[in-house]
């Protein structure tokens, strides 16, 4: 691409104060980020905590209500189209064209871009091998399992080869299998230099794919950093997991007060956040405590998410 | 560069599937609509005296087929302009997926508006040919009944794309097409004159955008337009003002659905 960002700035995405009001409902509240080049980046929340709205005011799509937004350095309520054409889009829905053939999903895609017809078979036939899709290429989309199809989304997005890939809840829905593939693809493009913009709500796909990402919890963004960082500030290195047989835990009172650092009761376990595990689960056993599992893990973003808003985040 | 045509270009793509049924469709239905009422009932409406006296002296057929003709643009238009349409915007979401490249809900509406009068074309130029064939086109300008038959739909297509637009599922399509396409078919001066309405009813046939669409159909298929110019100018002027009128609702209607994701 030869358009240059108008801005000295050298983030891709520049965010202060960033506001979305849907009539009263307040959908993004005031949130500041910056994405940089190359770099993966990821929003975690739960549903309703403002990722899409989020997302969709980057994509050009839905106007801000207030605060500055830039997107590769131009301003989304003048330049609208002109960024669109710079970016590729996976949106939460897969919005494929079930009258069309998987290649022909790609080559009408890539005229929207003002590419020509033969530009446009080049790079599908490209993006169909990229998505593995290549032997499917002359098949209806409906057939097609629900990875194929985001496969086929993620690949209707790159067709103009855009500077920026939004993915709005990527793997949602899909099977492990399917999530590890795409996973795959995804990090092939990180390693070309793509830089990836995504909302998730699942903690190991923010921990896989994001260089840095922020936790969003209604409408803020609550916390930001590495994945690792973030474990670092907001949980200890370890975490138990203990689990007492029906009724056991309502019963336990204080007798688990001074085992960790911090404990959390969930309503069908109890973690302990200490450094140690092992220890703890020793210390809870020496005061007679029998729970029916014991899990000793590491912790995760999950346990990070728990602890800045005292509910898991998929329930 | 404008990237309306890139809209109509996906909506030709989707269009090539359904190809062949669809001329086949277009030619049927003329055909069969004039088989059992222009020559079957008109036999019997011929052989009335009266009923030639209340048609100014054309055969049943004659005076039918045009009528036929803006009268099919507009059902085709109605169906364009209702299903296709909250498919892009509401099942399939292909508008949406649209939006967020370069093309804009200007192109999106406009390229949907071209489609939907290329599509019209096409099934007002089949059936003007089976009229010609069974012998209901009295004069060349019959070929300009096709732009009137177009332009017909199209001060339907583009009121009802607006509405189609606030939509989100197909519930209110059956209200559109029973108490307003239906009712507009049978009493808008198709099936017979609307002098045959009751006296107080006939000044409301005014209201109807179908019988501004066919009275110039019918005067240009029998070559009478001369006869009265200014009404024709304006019957075309009150459907181009439809037109218009419904093109920017449909724009506002269809970006703001697209706004909202």
């Amino acid at each position: 691409m030869t358009v240059q960002p108008s801005s000295p700035d050298s983030a891709l995405i520049h965010a202060r104060g960033l506001t979305k009001l849907f009539g009263d409902f307040v959908a993004v509240d005031g949130i500041d980020f910056d994405v940089a080049v190359g770099e993966s980046f990821g929003f975690l929340g739960p549903n309703g905590a403002g990722k899409t709205s989020t997302m969709r005011m980057i994509g050009c799509v839905s106007p801000i209500t207030d605060g500055t937004l830039q997107v590769l350095g131009h301003d989304p309520r003048t330049d609208g189209p002109m960024i669109r054409g710079r970016i590729g889009v996976v949106p939460q829905q897969d919005t494929l064209d079930t009258e069309l053939t998987v290649r022909e999903n790609l080559l009408i895609y890539g005229r929207y871009f003002g590419l020509s017809r033969a530009e446009c078979g080049r790079r599908a036939d490209e993006l169909l091998e990229f998505a593995q899709l290549t032997e499917r290429a002359g098949d209806q989309v409906e057939p097609l399992s629900g990875g194929m199809k985001r496969r086929l989304t993620i690949a209707r997005a790159l067709i103009n080869e855009p500077d920026l890939l939004l993915l709005d809840e990527p793997t949602t829905g899909l099977d492990p299998q399917a999530r590890h593939l795409l996973w795959d693809r995804l990090y092939r493009l990180k390693q070309r230099g793509v830089t990836l913009v995504l909302t998730t709500h699942y903690m190991d796909e923010a921990e896989q794919l994001c260089d840095r990402l922020v936790v969003m919890d209604k409408a803020k963004i609550v916390a930001e950093g590495s994945p690792r960082q973030l474990i670092a500030q907001y949980a200890t290195k370890e975490v138990t997991e203990l689990r007492f047989p029906v009724g056991v835990q309502e019963t336990l009172n204080g007798q688990l007060d001074g085992l960790a650092e911090r404990i959390e009761l969930l309503p069908d376990r109890v973690l302990l956040y200490a450094d140690d595990g092992e220890a703890a689960v020793a210390a809870a056993h020496a005061r007679g405590l029998q729970p029916e599992t014991v899990l000793v893990r590491r912790s995760s973003l999950e346990d990070v998410f728990l602890r800045l808003t005292g509910r898991s985040l998929v329930e | 560069m404008t990237l309306m045509t890139r809209v109509v270009e996906l909506r030709a793509m989707q269009y090539r599937r359904t190809f062949r049924a669809s001329i086949f469709s277009s030619f049927l239905n003329p055909v069969l609509f004039l088989l059992a009422m222009g020559v079957g009932l008109g036999t019997y409406v011929d052989q009335s005296g009266t009923a030639t006296q209340a048609l100014g002296g054309l055969s049943y057929l004659q005076f039918l087929a045009p009528g036929l003709l803006a009268a099919t643009a507009m059902q085709a238009a109605a169906f364009e302009s209702t299903f296709p349409i909250i498919g892009g915007l509401s099942w399939q979401k292909t508008f949406h997926a649209m939006y967020a490249t370069p093309v804009s809900a200007r192109d999106i509406v406009v390229g949907n508006l071209a489609w939907i009068a290329i599509r019209l074309t096409s099934i007002a130029a089949i059936f003007t040919i089976v009229m010609a064939l069974f012998g209901a086109a009295a004069s060349p300008l019959i070929l300009l009944a096709i732009p009137a038959a177009v332009l017909t739909g199209m001060a339907f297509a583009t009121p009802i794309m607006a509405f189609t637009a606030t939509q989100r599922t197909m519930e209110k399509f059956n209200a559109v097409f029973r108490f307003g396409i239906t009712p507009l078919f049978l009493f808008s001066g198709t099936f017979f004159p609307i002098s045959n309405l009751p006296d107080a009813i006939e000044p409301v046939a005014w209201l109807s955008p179908l019988w501004h669409g066919v009275e110039l159909s019918r005067r240009l298929a029998l070559g009478t337009i001369g006869e009265d110019p200014v009404q024709a100018l304006v019957h075309v002027a009150i459907l181009v003002a439809i037109v218009a009128v419904g093109t920017w609702f449909a724009y506002r209607t269809v970006e703001s659905r697209l706004v909202l994701g």
